[in-house]
């Protein structure tokens, strides 16, 4: 299942295994007999997030299913809930991070991209879902997050992402704006045609997406 | 063949594996009915005249092959207790699940098909359709499988918990989605079906590993299947196919819909005869094609699954956005009589 030629560490390997069997207690102990205590950023960076890359990449080459990337996202969140707890100093507090389902309400992509980062040891604030752009745009002028992500299932919602869009680059230009979900998927120019920054295909891009920015930013 | 064939002899020709006068094409079209009729969306399907209107209107536009009554999955969730979120630029959405906790699995109770209004709307719609389609035009509706329901019924990552924690409750929702999957269908065939879908995107790997859906949602299929009165096509609405076709075969479905992600050339391998392929024209990118391309793709695909029958040319969700204009539509109408005909290198 997963290519054999990557350089996986053992503890990487077993940790891949654990998550892809939805094995809650064998991911955990994983975790706790190969991180060094007292580092819990070197595991996350080392061990949880190159795990959870490696499932992102095979679920875009058909090798994992979807349902194994939300539930390893959902491991990986409780473990690094339990080693970095929110307000943790150690967490990445910066930038500040925003999260919605635009006007539809199909929630499980946003999870996944929300457990996905939280893994990272990012904070996010979810704004939920069924947020319409009047509601969006306060929140979001209200808050002022550096990077928005917007998730949505629905052609239609997609394409009316455009106008939000417009309306917070118009009063905030430096927001960043990252747009994904499955109609995104289905048609590669549709960020471009919405306005976006940029487009994540899985969670786990997205994660890389944010550190991108998060380097750009000087954070 | 030279003369021209009745839109069911050559989807039965196709479905048997032979060619027919030309690859038949099936514009699986919910929304576009309420444009010709001038209507708003929740008003157009608020009746099943209109519905039938717009579907008459449709066919005679596009040439379709077939006329399709199918309202939105979301009429399902609604007898099951749920309610529909309309909106007039897309197809309605399921709203807030109805199974919230454990115990509403054992209380919730199966549809009486005759107390739901949506269902019989979509009943009601295919009586009209087949004053019309008499023997000469298939009649196409759907069900969503009782595997993939739940994501309505309960919430994406709820029926995701309950798959992979808590087994028996899990198969006592399956049990009363099955029994109601059964019904359904035959009162759906009762009513003039010619052929039913069987929307079940969890069958993909891209939703769900092989190895579970073969130990969980297969079982079901091949119930059901087993259990109507008329030949269903799985369709994994847009989700890729490959792996599981062959699992699919052997639970008696007679065609698959396949994505537009998928290898044409494998699913062509992988379905030889024994099941039609129907797919796979990526509608939520067609928006915005070209003539030119869209006669393109339309050639590309023909010439990779068209030879021997056993294939309809269509999208590969079941469901032609309501963004894609009329242009494009006609130009794939133009494409498949262009490219489509037998013998395709003749
Ligand atoms: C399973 C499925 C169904 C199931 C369950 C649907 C549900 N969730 O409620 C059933 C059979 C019920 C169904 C019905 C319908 N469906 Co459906 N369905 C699918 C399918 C196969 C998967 C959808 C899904 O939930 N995926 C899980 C999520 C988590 O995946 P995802 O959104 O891609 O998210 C990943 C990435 O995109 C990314 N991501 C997600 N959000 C974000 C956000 C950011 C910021 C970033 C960076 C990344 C990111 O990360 C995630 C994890 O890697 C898709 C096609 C497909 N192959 O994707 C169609 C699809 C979503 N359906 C579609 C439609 C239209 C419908 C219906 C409206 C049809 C109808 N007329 O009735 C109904 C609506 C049902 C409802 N809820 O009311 C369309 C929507 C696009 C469009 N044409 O408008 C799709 C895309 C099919 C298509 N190709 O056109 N469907």
């Amino acid at each position: 299942m997963i290519d054999s030629a990557a350089p996986h560490s053992a503890s990487l390997t077993a940790m891949l295994e654990a998550l892809l069997a939805v094995d809650r207690v064998r991911a955990g102990r994983i975790v706790k007999d190969s991180c060094i205590p007292g580092s819990p950023v070197t595991c996350v960076e080392t061990l949880i997030v190159p795990a959870l890359e490696e499932i992102g990449r095979c679920w875009e080459d058909g090798t994992v299913a979807l349902s194994q990337v939300y539930m390893s996202g959902r491991i990986c969140e409780e473990i690094v809930d339990v080693m970095l707890p929110a307000g943790d100093p150690q967490r990445k507090g910066q930038p500040k991070l925003a999260i919605a389902v635009f006007e539809d309400h199909h929630t499980l992509g946003k999870r996944i991209v929300f457990s996905v980062l939280r893994a990272g040891g990012y904070e996010i604030t979810d704004y939920g879902h069924g947020v319409m752009a009047d509601d969006l745009v306060h929140m979001v002028l209200r808050d002022d997050p550096q990077i928005l992500l917007i998730s949505t299932l629905m052609l239609p919602s997609a394409l009316r992402a455009k106008e939000a869009i417009a309306r917070i680059r118009n009063e905030l230009p430096k927001t960043k704006v990252i747009v994904g979900g499955a109609p995104f998927n289905f048609d590669p120019s549709l960020w471009q045609e919405v306005g976006a920054d940029a487009m994540g295909r899985t969670a786990t891009e997205t994660l890389e997406i944010v550190n991108l920015f998060a380097r750009e930013m000087g954070q | 063949m030279t003369t021209a064939m009745t839109p069911m002899q050559r989807t039965l020709a196709a479905m048997s594996f032979k060619e027919p006068d030309r690859v038949p094409w099936f514009l699986l079209c919910t929304m576009h009915g309420a444009r010709e009729l001038g209507l708003p969306l929740q008003e157009y399907f608020s009746k099943p005249e209109y519905v039938a209107r717009g579907q008459l209107a449709i066919r005679k536009r596009y040439d379709s092959d077939c006329y399709y009554a199918f309202i939105s999955a979301a009429t399902e969730a609604e007898a099951w207790g749920g309610e529909i979120l309309y909106r007039e630029d897309g197809p309605p959405n399921s709203g807030s699940p109805v199974i919230r906790k454990s115990e509403d699995i054992e209380k919730i109770e199966i549809p009486v098909i005759e107390e739901c209004p949506g269902l019989a709307k979509t009943l009601r719609l295919i009586e009209l359709l087949k004053k019309d389609a008499k023997r000469d035009i298939p009649i196409i509706s759907a069900v969503v499988s009782p595997f993939s329901v739940p994501v309505m019924q309960m919430g994406f990552e709820a029926y995701l918990d309950l798959l992979y924690t808590q087994p028996d409750l899990f198969k006592k929702l399956m049990k009363k989605n099955t029994a109601f999957c059964i019904r359904w269908s035959n009162a759906l065939f009762d009513a003039g079906a010619t052929a039913l879908g069987y929307f079940e995107p969890l069958a993909s790997p891209d939703m769900i590993p092989r190895d579970l859906y073969r130990t969980t949602g297969l079982p079901l299929a091949a119930e059901v299947v087993k259990s109507v009165r008329g030949p269903m096509a799985a369709h994994l609405a847009s989700g890729r196919t490959v792996p599981v076709i062959n699992d699919l075969a052997g639970a008696g479905f007679v065609g698959i819909g396949v994505s537009t992600n998928d290898d044409m050339g494998a699913v062509k391998e992988a379905c030889g005869k024994k099941l039609t392929i129907l797919g796979n024209l990526n509608g939520v990118a067609m928006r915005n094609w070209t003539e030119a391309e869209a006669n393109h793709i339309v050639h590309d695909l023909i010439l990779k699954v068209g030879h021997g029958g056993g294939f309809i040319l269509s999208d590969n969700h079941g469901e032609i956005p309501y963004q894609v204009p009329d242009r494009v539509l006609m130009a794939i109408s133009a494409a498949v009589k262009k490219n489509g005909t037998y013998p395709l290198d003749g």
